[in-house]
């Protein structure tokens, strides 16, 4: 939309009185503050990830069947792949959410959008989660 | 928008900044940075979708699984994992220089020159990151032995 000069480039001031007070809940507060939080914890876990799987040691070119086995032997590792799958997951879902409202004109395209988006987040939680729990290194055998 | 009258608002226009007629935002350092931290950030979320199934494939069979990690050995994927570490690191580098402005007080003060170190940061990772990740590639392909 073009501005035009009749428009003032101001909006009130937080708590003037021209302003509705109503704010029916703190979701986007805690949002906004899950994607800092998370984003802290994800600085350690997928940069490490990338640096193990991708940077040392030959990086992606000695990852196999066998190398998987070796580190989800090892609870440390199932771990660390669990709290980063959730943290990620949940951290782009909501950005994600974030550049849907942003973009969406229409409140149906928003809202398919935003359903598209809830499904995919729990099919990769469910599927995710389910392949590290029951991980079996002898299932080729 | 920046041809708004200055008698209606209150903001500064940058003198010279504004080509054509200066209807267009061509934005400072700081859409740039947001710019490209929504790209990364969406660009990663598409990858993980993708990236969690090619691994699901550990539940199926050691083949299936080593089938499907074959092909992130392939040059050309390869060199979209450099990409994909590139786009990561910046993610990361921004979001805690996102955080900074937010929480800690001089961090809108700083916010320009925090960006230029990020930038030199990801250069001082990226460069010996990439030369190790495509070694091999690289090896591979060209020869040697
Ligand atoms: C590695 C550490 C990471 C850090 C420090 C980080 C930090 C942040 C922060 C602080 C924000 C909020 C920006 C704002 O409110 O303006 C954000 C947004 C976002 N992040 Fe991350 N993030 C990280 C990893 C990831 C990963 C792995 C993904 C993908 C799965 C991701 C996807 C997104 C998306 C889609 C947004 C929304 C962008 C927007 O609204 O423009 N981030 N990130």
């Amino acid at each position: 939309m073009a501005l035009t000069t009749e428009q003032p480039l101001t909006i009130d001031k937080p708590r003037s009185s021209g302003r509705p007070a109503a704010r029916r809940s703190n979701f986007e507060l805690y949002s906004w503050l899950f994607m800092r939080l998370s984003g802290l914890l994800l600085v350690v876990l997928v940069l490490g990830h990338l640096l193990i799987m991708n940077i040392l040691d030959d990086g992606v070119h000695r990852i196999n069947f066998g190398f998987v086995a070796g580190r989800w032997a090892s609870p440390f590792w199932q771990l660390w792949d669990l709290a980063m799958l959730w943290l990620a997951e949940i951290h782009g879902t909501n950005g994600l959410r974030t550049v849907i409202n942003d973009y969406a004109r229409k409140d149906a395209t928003r809202f398919w959008l935003k359903m598209l988006l809830y499904t995919s987040m729990v099919l990769i939680l469910a599927v995710g989660t389910f392949v590290i729990f029951t991980f079996d290194p002898n299932i080729g055998d | 928008m920046a041809s708004t009258s200055a008698a209606t608002a209150d903001v500064t226009e940058r003198a010279g900044s504004s080509r054509g007629g200066g209807r267009l935002y061509r934005g400072d350092l700081g859409m740039w940075s947001w710019v490209l931290h929504r790209i990364t950030g969406v660009a990663t979320f598409f990858f993980l979708f993708v990236h969690v199934l090619d691994t699901a494939l550990v539940r199926v069979s050691p083949n299936a699984y080593d089938r499907a990690i074959e092909l992130y050995k392939n040059p050309v994927v390869n060199l979209m994992e450099v990409g994909l570490v590139g786009a990561v690191l910046y993610h990361a580098l921004n979001g805690v220089r996102v955080m900074l402005v937010d929480f800690w007080s001089k961090g809108t003060k700083y916010q320009r020159g925090m960006f230029w170190t990020i930038v030199g940061v990801w250069l001082v990772v990226m460069i010996p990151g990439a030369y190790f990740m495509l070694q091999r590639t690289i090896t591979d392909l060209f020869g040697g032995n």
